[in-house]
């Protein structure tokens, strides 16, 4: 194993000839150093090595982890895709839900009336309890032949066990746990929109839509901007739904990249080829999150 | 009222409905006996009303140590929120009033670990702890999540909007930094800090991934963790695995009550800066 990353301060001479900063940054930066950075640069490390736990030595081994992964005869690759194919799908269906659902009920929630911080607690709370209890709780709910949906539209719905079945599970549950999240956020930014920008264009005739459309979303495009990105990024490292709710069935159809990552790096003690794909995954939300950052700073352009 | 006010209720308690309904029927589930649990249409209230799934969960000398795995949630919360506020504030500090070399290299780096995606770093995060021996261990819940930095990119927010008056009066008084920190910045800062730890406690209670993997020993394990092992272990036997739920979910709830104002306080500021 590497030695920690030295902290990044560490060398940098001291001013007024004092060590104090250091001193007060000490603690946080051991930790953040092994367990911050040290990670990111190990995974990539070990993403370039073929890393098995009971290998008396680890080869270097280049790229051949990712070319593995664009190689259609290679031992992971119809296993990887599928994961990817079950990430994609699951972020395509939850974001937007995630984004313009809270901002509904924000929007509902910005207005004085009696009983609005009872609601906005009550809208919040799910968010509370983990993936462990709502995983349970729901797996429960949907469960076929005891379930409350079921009973509740006198269906019989296979929820957990076939597509798209689980898919409407999966982001359904996601949505009914986060969903309050979001709306705090987008409430603190709808707070700082000025109220006379409300009482200028309805002075201008201006209708509801309108309003919402031209003093609404660009008051909210900073908030707007930090929602999408961050539920982005925790769509697609769902993991506790998935491993809890329907155990990546039918089949591994619901198996997500990073229930395949751990499967693969600690249950079978592929920490390379596991590292390789955790590599490719942050690579490809990274391009989306810069192209997020680009339509954003493009229409802030025009 | 008016018709706009009526139509603004109704919607709200529609979604109250959508939000409670699951949580009360986990409880309610919680206090019915197997074959009532086993009955299709499910009734509402438990007939008769149990606490066979309390019994079940907490019965002595089962496989499962539910009580344990609450105390050692309930410790490494804790700890890990103490070891967040401690490091997190003396570093945010640092970084949000004093000039040194580096400062904003550093503070860049920081929270540029923010964007990375937590869960791809699980196995090089495991791979480490595995070498210092962690593995299993109540130090493996403590520490390694204390690395966020949402605790130090939160707090030198808040220390940089204090006025600096007050610091530069105390130094004025012969008091150094440690002791301004402690004495005028802290007690200044108490509905930050209060928010972090609330925040911080509750990450860690509810976290899964981590201790699922990093945990083996059914002494040693979370409450989340346990959980995913109570719902292979009783399968369909609902007011059981409810029971477990309810466990994990009372203090969560009780301290989200308490200290809602923090809490909510917390998320919002998180976005504004985003």
């Amino acid at each position: 194993m590497p030695t920690p990353v030295a902290s990044p301060g560490s060398s940098a001479r001291v001013m007024h000839g004092t060590s104090t900063p250091y001193l007060f940054l000490l603690p946080y930066l051991l930790i953040f150093g092994v367990f911050g950075l040290l990670p990111i640069g190990l995974g990539v490390w070990l993403s370039l090595h073929q890393w098995d736990f009971q290998l008396p030595n680890k080869p270097f081994t280049g790229l051949d982890n990712y070319t593995e992964l664009f190689t259609p005869d290679s031992l992971v690759y119809s296993d990887w895709w599928e994961s990817v194919r079950a990430t994609a799908i699951f972020t395509v269906l939850s974001v937007p839900l995630l984004v313009a659902l809270p901002l509904g009920i924000a929007m509902l929630l910005n207005r004085r009336f009696p009983g609005r911080t009872f609601f906005r607690a009550v809208y919040f709370a799910p968010y509370v309890l983990g993936v462990a209890v709502v995983g349970l709780l729901w797996r429960f709910l949907l469960d076929a032949n005891l379930g409350f949906v079921n009973h509740l539209f006198g269906t019989h719905t296979p929820w957990l066990t076939a597509t798209p079945w689980a898919w409407v599970s999966l982001v359904g549950v996601t949505v009914w746990w986060t969903c309050g999240f979001n709306a705090v956020i987008y409430l603190a930014g709808l707070q700082d929109i000025p109220a006379e920008l409300y009482e200028a264009s309805k002075m201008d005739g201006a209708s509801a839509w309108q309003r919402f459309w031209h003093v609404t979303l660009p008051g909210l495009r900073p908030v707007l901007l930090f929602v999408i990105t961050t539920t982005i990024l925790a769509s697609a490292n769902m993991f506790g739904q998935s491993y809890l709710i329907t155990q990546g069935a039918p089949g591994n159809e619901t198996r997500t990249v990073v229930s395949y990552v751990v499967a693969l790096g600690i249950g079978q003690n592929d920490a390379g080829r596991a590292a390789a794909m955790s590599v490719t995954l942050t690579l490809m939300l990274a391009v989306v999150s810069i192209a997020n950052f680009r339509i954003f700073r493009y229409q802030e352009d025009s | 009222m008016t018709i706009r006010r009526i139509a603004l209720y109704a919607t709200l308690l529609v979604f109250t409905a959508v939000f409670v309904i699951p949580l009360v029927w986990m409880v309610l589930t919680s206090f019915k006996t197997y074959p009532a649990a086993q009955q299709s249409p499910p009734t509402w209230l438990p007939d008769p009303a149990s606490t066979y799934g309390y019994g079940r969960l907490f019965e002595a000398g089962s496989q499962n140590p539910v009580l344990r795995w609450f105390a050692n949630s309930m410790l490494a919360a804790t700890l890990h929120a103490a070891l967040v506020l401690g490091t997190a504030s003396t570093a945010a500090y640092a970084l949000a009033r004093m000039r040194f070399r580096g400062r904003g290299a550093m503070f860049g780096l920081i929270v540029a670990t923010l964007f990375v995606p937590p869960a791809t770093l699980i196995i090089p995060s495991f791979l480490i702890v595995d070498t210092i021996g962690w593995l299993d261990t109540l130090t493996v819940l403590v520490v390694p999540t204390a690395a966020s930095a949402f605790g130090v990119f939160f707090l030198r927010q808040f220390f940089l909007s204090l006025p600096r008056e007050l610091e530069e009066a105390a130094i004025l008084d012969g008091a150094n930094q440690w002791q301004v920190f402690v004495k005028v910045v802290l007690p200044l800062s108490r509905p930050a800090l209060a928010t972090l730890l609330v925040l911080s406690f509750l990450t860690n209670w509810n976290d899964f991934i981590w201790p699922v993997f990093t945990l083996f020993s059914a002494d040693h394990l979370t409450l989340p963790a346990g959980l995913g092992l109570l719902q292979g272990a009783y399968v369909t036997d609902y007011p059981v695995v409810m029971a477990g739920a309810v466990l994990a979910s009372v203090p969560a709830l009780v301290l989200f009550v308490l200290a809602q104002r923090y809490v909510i306080e917390g998320i919002s500021r998180s976005g504004l800066k985003g």
